[in-house]
This record gives C-alpha cells, structure tokens and sequence, in this order.
C-alpha cells in the first residue's frame, strides 16, 4: 500500500494501491445466518416474530433510530418506526423524501393474492423468485417476503394508493415479466410513483406528529461505530456544507443501489453508494456486488453528453419484433432493409420463447450482434424493436391503446416516430442484487447497523424479477425491520451516551472532514463527471453483460489507475461550506472507484455463469449461461481491509431445502 | 391508555383550523358571493334602463315605482333603501377581498421574472384593473345619477332627463362605455371564477359555465351600452 | 449548435443575485436541456469558475426535482419537466433565459435551486390517510368504483415541481393543493379525514404564504403531468363542505 502524500493520515483514504494477484485474496471463516429459525419454512417469520424480545411501549420514545433514505424501504420503514414509538431521524439527499429513485419504478409490484384464482399462491411466489434469483438467495427470506406480499397491497390500498381496478371496484391484475400467474399489481405505469407518495404521506403525518425529525438535502458520508455498535452517522448539509455527527440506538441505511459505478444507468442521478460503502469500510459484509441486472428495453444513448439512460417497459417486448441487420455496417434505413436481409436473431436462436426470454438474455444477445458490428443507430449501439407486424396484426389504435404513453415518451426523448420507424433499444444497468450483507433480521455485520431495500443483497439472489423490487423495498420497511429492530434493540440495553467528543466520534469526524478538504486542495485539471465517465467505461466494458476473466483484470489493473489519477488531477470548484454540486459528485466517485475494483474482483473469484453474471467462461455448449453449483451455491460476502487491500472473503453456503437447483433453459 | 396512545401516536400537528375569512380561499368565496350578489342586481337594473326605450313617461314612472315597491308592506323607499344596503356590503366586502387577495398575491412574488411573457395574467390584469375602474365608476355613478351632484339637469324625478343629460356630454359617454366594456371583461372571467370558488366547476360543466360567463358579458355589456349609444344616435331625447 | 444562455446566479439565500450571459458551442439537438447545462458546467469547472447550480435527479419526468423557468415559461416550451425538454426545441444562435421558480413559499437556495419544503409542510398538514402498518383490512373488502379510482389516479400524479407556483401570477399553490386533496378526498380510505384534510391544507398553505387563486389557468397550462384546472374548483367544494360541516358538527 502506498501513501501518496501527507493526507495518508486520514486513516487508509488517498491510498490506492493495486492488487498484485487475484489468486490470493483472503478466503476467511465462513458465515452464517444466526438469526433465521429452523423447522418448516412458512413457519419461520411467525417463529422469528415470537422469538424476537420486545421493547416496552413506554421506552420506545427513548430510544432514536436514525434511517438513511426515504425511498418505499426507508420511507416506509421511517413511518412505521414511528409509529410504533421509537424516536426517529431520517435523513434523504434530495430536497424532499418525496423524490427517491423508487418514483421511478414503472411496472408493478408482485402480491400472492390469487385473487385471479390462476392457481397463485405463497409458495408459489416464493418458488418463482429463488428460481428466478437463480439459486443465489436465501430460502427464509425469500419465502418470509412471499408471505408478507399479501400484507403490502393491503396496507397500502388503506393508504389511498390508486392502484389500478377493474368496473367491478376491485383490484386489476397483470402478469409481468414472462411469469404464468396474474400476481403483478400496479397503477398505470407509475406504481413507483403511487406507492412511495403512500410511504411519504405515512412519514409525512409523522413528522407533523413530532415522531420523525427529517433532515432533507443531508447527505450520510459515515457511520459511527463504537465498541463494536452502530451508534450514529457523519452526514453534510448540502445547502450549508456543515458535517454534523448524529447520534442513535441503531442505524437504518435504505440508501438503495450502486447501479451508478457504471455512469450511464437507469438510477437517478444522485443516486449513490457512498452510504453503503462507507458502511462496509467499517467493517459491514458487502455480499454479491457483482450481481448487477442489466435491462434490456432501454433507449440508446445518443452521443457523449448523455448523462442517463431512460427504461421503457419490457411489456414491450409482448408484440415487438426485434432484429439487426444480417450483414455487417448495413446503414440503410430500416425500412429499405428488406425482409430476407434482416435477423430476427431471438427468435431464431431461442425459436420457443423468441422476443420473451429473460432479461439477461436478451440484453446479453443484444451485445453479440453489436460487438459483431451489426448494431444500429448512432456507435451501433442498438438494436431494432419493430411494431410492424403488430400494428398490421392488431391495428394502429390496439397497439396505441396498448404502448401509446411508451411511444409517447420515446418520440419526446428521441424525436423518432416509432408508429412508421422502429423503434432502437439497448441494454442498460438498472438494479443491482447485491449489497450490505444481513442476516434474516437484516442486520450488517455491524451490530446495531441494519439495511434495508436495494441497499442490502438478501432477497433476489442473482436475478431479480419484474415487479419484485417494490414488494421487497415495502417488505422491508412496513414490516420485517420493524419487528426484527425490536430484537436488538430490547438486548441491547441503552450504553453509554455517545456524544461529539467522544473520541471514535472525533476521528471518523476528521476523517470526512479530511476527505472533503482534499477534495478541494487537489484543484487539477478533470472535472468530477470525466473521471466518473471514465470508470463507468471500464465497467461497462469488463463487467456489464458478459465478464471474461481477461476482460476483468484488465478493469483491476486499471481501477487503481484512475483512482491515482483521480486523487492526482480531479477538479472541484468553490468551498466546502456551502451548496456545491461537484463536491457532491466528487465525494461520491471517490466510493464508486473503490466498490467498482470489489464488483470485479466479485466477478472474477465467481467463475461460474448465475442470473445477472455472465462469465463467458461458463456456459453450456449452445451458449447458455452455466451454474456451477458444487463450487458456488454460496453468497460471498467480502470483508473491507482496506483500500486497495485484498478483502477477505466470507462464504455464506446456500442451503435448497423446498426448491431444487435446475438449470434453466429457454432454447 | 395513555402508554399506548403515546407509542402510537395519531394526534393531529398543533394547528388550529383557519377561521373561513382567514383563508384565501373563504375570501374567495366572499367575492364570489358578493359578485353574483351585484351580477343578479346588475341584470335587473339593465333590464331596468330598457325602459327609457318607451319613453319619457314610463322612464320616469319606473324610477318613481322603485321607491314605492313592497307598499304597503313596506313603507317609501324602505326597499329601496334595503337593496342599497346590500349593495353596499356586497361591494365594501367584494372590494376589501379584492384588496386583502391582491396584496397577498403581490407579496408571494416578490422577485419578478426577468423574462417577461406576454400571455400572462390576462385574466388577473382586467379583473384588477377592471375591479378599480368599476369601483370609481360606481361613485362618479351615484354622484351623477343618484345625488345628481354632478349632473348638468339634476332634477329629482326626472330620471329621464337626467340620463339624456349625463349622455349628452362627452365625458359622460366616455366614462360609461370605458366602465361598461370593463365590466364585460370583469363579468366573462368574474362569473366563470365565482363559480369555480363555489365549487360548481367541473371538466363536464366548463363549457356550459364559460358559455354562460361571455353570453351574460355581452347582454350586460350591449344592454347598459345600447342607452348612451341611443342618446347619441338621438333615439332617445 | 450555439447558444447564448442567460443565467439567475446568485451565491446563497441572502445573496443579491443577477444574470449572468454565458456562450455555449457544440450543442447537439438530441441533448436534454439538462445535458446542455451538464455542458456548460463542465467548461465553468475547468476554467475554475462556479457552475450553475441546479436541482435535478431522475431525468426521466417522474421525481419533480427539476425546476427551471426557462423564456418565461415554467419547465420551458414543451409541457414536459425541464429535464425531458431536449434541445431540438431550440434554434441555433437563439438566446436563452433560465431563471428559478419565483415565489416567497419558494426561497433560492442557490442560482437555480430553491427550497420547496413549503410543499412538504402542506402534505404534513393532512395529506394522507392514517393507516398505521398493520391496521389495513384486506385489500378487496372495500370496492372502489373504477371511475372513483381513475379519478384519484389522475391527481395522484402530481410530482410536487411546484411549476403550478412558478407559472401563476400569484405564486398560488392551489393546484397542487388540489391534487392531493382530489386524490385522497374521493377515496372511500380518505373519507374519515375527509374534512380536516381539506381545511387544515389550505390553511397550512396560506400559511406558507402562497398566493391566493384568480384562475388564470396558467398553472394547469404549465402542468407536466396534466392535472386539469377543475381540480381546484373540486377543492373549493370540499373547503365549503367541510366548512359547513364543520361549523354544524
């Protein structure tokens, strides 16, 4: 480990030492999951509950939980805590917690209400999302966050969420995402949307009541850990640039993904990873970073300036048609391609499921004809998604009833008229499966540090499923921490009052102070977003939709480069005691540069094919993906050392007891 | 229960429930109110004014019975006096609305926009403006055709004459073609907006409603207009 | 393309501020308007001076974190948030202003950015439905008529931009208070608080100091998600109700 210059002093940060050797990094004691009851599955959650101790209704108000983001986990989690007594403060980076990434979620949220009567059911929502997860999540959870499906959409009508209905007055349903029953509940396009104002509106009414003390445009920078507890955060006022240390019983971090490493995503701009890898620089478990779900509908980028990726639903994919050109740099227009010089390349090559496989495979077919030079539009960054054979077989105004608010939203971003030209799509990061390692009662390896949401890996294993991201946020939040919060809350009798001056307190304090003012003194020659775009690249590159072990120690060898360039040349204008942005921005690359050299070293030590990690060097011969069960049937959950340290890998080994590992095949 | 009424808490922000007047909201109900109060009042006295069509005699016998109505229930004037008084409040409570409504708007921009659109307020700027013109038409109106201490005829109980009389001067005419094209404006947008404070807007009903605001506009307007228009042509004399 | 930006800069809340004229070369017409910005930001960086700041976060219409009057007109030319405005709607060599959203309930936190927690406090006030987790009947046992639902669908959309304030001549917050209002007032789950609701919101929104309502429509013309004019008319109705009700109760 080096230390470049004098600001080594701020603990291990400005370091950024290389790795020498993938093959020796530290491989420690196993982990487990002490927390999951055994006996039968659908028993569990009722047996946990039961066995969790409780806290007196009359010390609740004594005790203060402070929760970082107020997306549906932390919004929901931060209303329901309060009502239950405890003394809350929350925290979120925009200006309102109205504003978190989950408003943006469009599809649905799955619910095992079989009011379809399609034969739905727990288990079978269960079943769909550990076979879906690719035999990567674990068993007690996923079927806990079955059950509790049903209890959302309840909870969440009384609210006054406008969820779709039917003439009759009840509950709409569709099926979502290739599965077979109708379990997907959702309000127009916007279930995100409807469903977070419903957390906000619960938190609202707390915060009038004096239960919650809401810090907006604050952003968390670290966590307090003393003698082994979670006991506070370090977090900026963004308008006023002031770092203050909060103090707490226990932290909540719903801070949601780090699908931002790669630059150009579907997350929102802001959205960010420093919570959570502050979080592990403490010594919480980062388990699965690099299971990271690329989505294949997305519109494609336009040129260097593009700041984001748009999604459009893959509901899509039901009646578009899509293909490339069969030879190579064909730049005519698509409607002058004639039919025998197009390849409908999904539906040649998986003939059964055609246009309807998975999300991963679908994006990652996407990639091989455009690494083949036959993508289209602008790079040849994109693949044709056609409507004409639809709107021949159903009409103009069935397929504008249909997708017309989508074809809307794509003619406004790409000024194209998808009605007479098809429409180019192109695969983009949108939700990341791994995060904080938890236990079953979704606390860190930190005592006292729980997470909740995108923010922690429990729930999707490899893969996530359509509509499953609000179902697990809202589980989360309403209904899993708050009884499992209790638990250790009730065994951990108030310690010591931690104050400023306490002097763990006073380090972690200097430390982010110190990180800021380096930030500022660099004063080099490259923006923020430059080094940022430049890391996305590489990740992109080696650790998107398809991982080589080449391709992945390039990206190590080269990760520790930009991050010595980072900290020799980056640019960050103003001071820090006031509203800056690229400050904001910098302070957030300078985590992203560290998480991104753990995604791929993830990447590379997982040398099998699961969900959304695709390693080339693992797939069957028809160019599958290919699990490697006797060798990986573990979640890895790595140890921070430092940076540019190798970690230390913990295995966390999956036991199957209801569904049984298969391979899946969609040829 | 107090413990659990304390972990659960559900009580209401401290806030008490504005008093109706303290509301914008309830002042806009007073000027919707207090408007369609003066609009029914205004129909009337232009249906009213069509009389001076037939003549001297009846002109003057309609001015005279509007002193007498309710006899002999009700003693001389006292109806008249009566709607008066109702017209009075109805505009000190349109008017201090107004006002009270207008300087809170002012106040919640208080840095204007450099780039200034021409389409903006239309609406605000003639009732405003229109609200101002009417409220100092009304009492240059009563000076002249109620005290009649500004009219060149003034004589009590020749309603006629003194109205050809206030027509037969160039300020005269101006005065009240200038007032009544403002009250139009003030009409067309004032109805449509009073029945919006009353709540009986609706997507379904918005066409019938603004149908009704220019239609009721125009008749106001070409009513009271069509009087100095026929003293000037010397249809009435 | 090229472009001449004039820009609202201002250091902090109790700064003065004024526009600033800045040139901008090489604009591409797929850009977001929010892009182009990115672009001048980036030059400003390098040449060490302070970029624009500016609120912004999903960039895809949907979280109302955007805010920029641009020519005059909330959001820009399109009725779209600022971020999904894209530079074909402008012309080469065109002179552009951007300027904040202007209303006292809406201070300057900086340059382009304010502080809309004014719009927090009146969802605060009673825009919600008490419905402590875990206390919800099953979902089915009270049928909402489509219609009904619709109905709270179309104002629940708001995204709380606050362009409604920023459009009207008196920085009025009717419109968005009506949304709320509409969506949960129509509900059968917001009936109980229906009253309270209603009055304790306008209340808290006169407190902000918002204007009062003239009905130039010029909010529901700024609106990206469309919530339409009537929706304050059906607010007035609920305040007169729970007026009524409440002085009768």
């Amino acid at each position: 480990m080096k230390t470049p210059d004098s600001y080594g002093s701020y603990g291990s940060y400005g370091s950024y030492g290389s790795y020498g050797s993938y093959a020796d990094y530290a491989t420690g004691e196993p982990i487990a999951d002490a927390k999951a009851p055994t006996g039968p599955i659908a028993e569990r959650w009722d047996t946990r509950r039961f066995e969790a101790k409780l806290v007196n209704p009359a010390n609740r108000r004594k005790h203060t939980v402070i929760v970082v983001g107020t997306g549906l986990a932390g919004g929901s989690a931060g209303a329901t805590l309060a009502e239950q007594g405890y003394h809350v403060v929350q925290f979120c980076y925009q200006d309102s917690p109205r504003r978190a990434h989950s408003i943006a979620a469009q599809g649905g949220i799955n619910a095992a209400k079989n009011y379809r009567n399609d034969g739905d059911s727990v288990h079978r929502l269960f079943y769909d999302t550990v076979k879906g997860g690719d035999f990567r999540a674990r068993e007690s959870n996923v079927h806990r966050l079955a059950q509790i499906s049903v209890e959302i959409i309840d909870q969440c009508v009384a609210q006054g969420v406008p969820f779709a209905r039917e003439y009759g007055g009840l509950l709409d349903t569709r099926s979502f995402g290739g599965v077979q029953v109708s379990r997907t509940f959702y309000a127009r396009g916007q279930t995100g949307q409807q469903l977070l104002l419903g957390a906000y509106q619960a938190l609202s009414r707390q915060i009038a009541a004096g239960n919650v003390e809401l810090h907006p445009r604050t952003e968390m920078l670290d966590v307090i850990v003393v003698d082994g507890r979670a006991r506070g955060i370090v977090a900026r006022d963004l308008i006023t640039g002031k770092i203050e240390t909060y103090f707490a019983d226990a932290v909540v971090l719903a801070s949601g993904g780090y699908g931002n490493v790669f630059y150009l995503s579907t997350n929102a701009m802001n959205s960010n990873a420093t919570a959570v890898w502050r979080a592990h620089r403490r010594g919480a478990y980062f388990a699965n970073p690099c299971f990271t779900q690329i989505h294949p509908t997305c519109i494609p980028r336009t040129g260097d300036h593009q700041s984001k990726l748009t999604l459009m639903s893959e509901s899509l994919r039901n009646d578009g048609r899509i293909w490339v050109p069969k030879a190579k740099g064909d730049d005519r227009p698509p409607n002058k391609i004639p039919e025998d010089e197009r390849d409908y390349y999904l539906e040649r090559v998986y003939p059964s499921f055609g246009n309807l496989v998975p999300r991963d495979i679908a994006s990652r077919a996407a990639k091989n004809v455009c690494d083949e030079g036959r993508g289209v539009g602008p790079g040849g960054q994109g693949v044709y998604l056609d409507f004409a054979d639809a709107i021949q077989r159903m009409g103009r105004k069935a397929v504008e009833a249909k997708y017309g608010n989508l074809f809307d939203m794509y003619a406004r971003i790409t000024d194209e008229d998808p009605y007479s030209v098809p429409m180019r799509i192109y695969p983009a990061v949108h939700y990341t499966m791994g995060g904080l390692w938890v236990d079953y009662d979704l606390q860190t390896t930190v005592p006292g540090l729980f997470a909740v949401g995108e923010a922690n890996f429990s729930d999707h294993g490899a893969n996530r499923l359509g509509a499953s991201a609000l179902m697990q946020g809202l589980a989360d939040g309403y209904f899993v921490l708050p009884s499992t919060i209790n638990d250790y809350l009730a065994r951990n009798p108030l310690g010591d009052e931690v104050d400023a001056g306490h002097p763990v307190v006073r380090e972690v304090l200097d430390e982010t102070e110190g990180r800021i003012a380096r930030l500022l003194a660099v004063d080099g020659d490259r923006t923020p977003d430059s080094f940022h775009r430049e890391l996305g690249e590489v990740m992109w590159e080696f650790c998107g939709m398809a991982r080589t072990e080449e391709g992945l120690r390039k990206a190590l060898d080269r990760i520790p480069q930009i991050r010595e360039e980072f900290w020799r040349r980056i640019k960050v204008p103003g001071v820090g005691e006031e509203f800056n942005q690229s400050l904001e921005k910098a302070n957030r690359i300078v985590d992203y540069l560290e998480l991104a050299e753990l995604m791929c070293l993830d990447a590379l030590h997982r040398a099998e094919s699961c969900g959304g990690h695709f390693r080339e060097e693992s797939q069957t011969p028809d160019g599958e993906a290919e699990r490697r069960d006797e060798q990986f049937s573990y979640a890895a959950a790595w140890e921070f050392t430092g940076t540019g340290e190798a970690p230390t890998l913990h295995k966390e080994d999956l036991v199957f007891e209801y569904v049984h590992p298969t391979q899946r095949s969609y040829a | 229960m107090a413990l659990a009424t304390r972990a659960t808490r559900t009580d209401r922000r401290p806030s008490k429930t504005p008093t109706f007047w303290d509301s914008t909201v309830g002042k806009k109900t007073v000027m919707a109110v207090s408007g369609l109060v003066m609009l029914l009042y205004l129909v009337v006295h232009m249906l009213g004014n069509l009389k001076i069509f037939f003549g001297t005699d009846e002109f003057n016998g309609y001015a005279h019975w509007l002193r007498t109505v309710g006899e002999p229930f009700m003693h001389y004037e006292w109806t008249l006096w009566l709607v008066r008084i109702v017209l009075v409040l109805a505009v000190v409570a349109h008017a201090v609305s107004a006002y009270q409504l207008s300087r809170r708007d002012i106040k919640a921009r208080p840095t204007p926009y450099v780039h200034k659109r021409k389409r903006a307020s239309y609406a605000t700027r003639t009732m405003r403006w229109g609200g101002v013109i009417l409220g100092l038409f009304i009492v240059w109106h009563l000076l002249d055709l109620t005290t009649l201490t500004v009219n060149e005829h003034a004589v009590h109980g020749e309603a006629y004459q003194n109205v050809v009389a206030t027509f037969s001067t160039w300020y005269g005419n101006v005065i009240y073609l200038v007032a009544m094209v403002a009250l139009g404006f003030h009409v067309r947008h004032g109805f449509w907006s009073a029945a919006q404070t009353l709540g009986v807007g609706s997507a379904a009903r918005d066409r019938a409603l603004k149908t009704a605001a220019n239609g009721l506009a125009l008749l106001l307007t070409v009513g009271f207009v069509s009087v100095p228009v026929a003293v000037m042509t010397g249809v009435v004399s | 393309m090229k472009l001449t930006l004039r820009v609202w800069r201002q250091r902090n809340a109790d700064a003065d501020g004024s526009m600033s004229t800045y040139e901008v070369d090489g604009i591409s017409s797929d850009m977001s308007f929010l892009e182009m910005l990115d672009t001048l930001n980036e030059e400003l960086i390098l040449k060490g001076e302070d970029p624009v700041a500016f609120d912004h976060d999903c960039r895809e219409g949907i979280c109302g974190a955007c805010s920029l009057v641009i020519n005059g007109d909330a959001h820009g030319p399109e009725r779209t948030t600022t971020c999904q405005l894209h530079m074909r709607s402008f012309r080469d060599g065109d002179t552009i202003d951007i300027e904040p959203w202007r209303a006292s309930a809406f201070p300057v936190v900086k340059d382009l950015v304010v502080d809309r927690s004014s719009f927090d406090r009146i969802i605060q006030a009673g825009g919600y439905v008490s419905a402590p987790t875990g206390s919800a009947p099953e979902a089915h046992a009270t049928p909402v008529p489509k219609p009904d639902a619709d109905y709270a669908f179309e104002h629940a959309e708001c995204i709380g931009c606050g362009a409604c304030v920023a459009a009207c001549p008196n920085g009025s917050a009717m419109l968005f208070t009506s949304a709320k209002v509409n969506h949960l007032n129509v509900l059968p789950q917001g009936a109980p608080e229906r009253e309270t609701r209603v009055l304790d919101m306008v209340g808290q929104m006169d407190a902000e100091g918002f204007g009062g309502c003239t009905l130039t429509g010029a909010c529901a013309t700024a609106c990206p998600k469309g919530i339409p004019l009537p929706s304050i008319a059906a607010m007035n109705k609920e305040f007169l109700r729970a007026t009524r009700k409440v002085s009768r109760g």
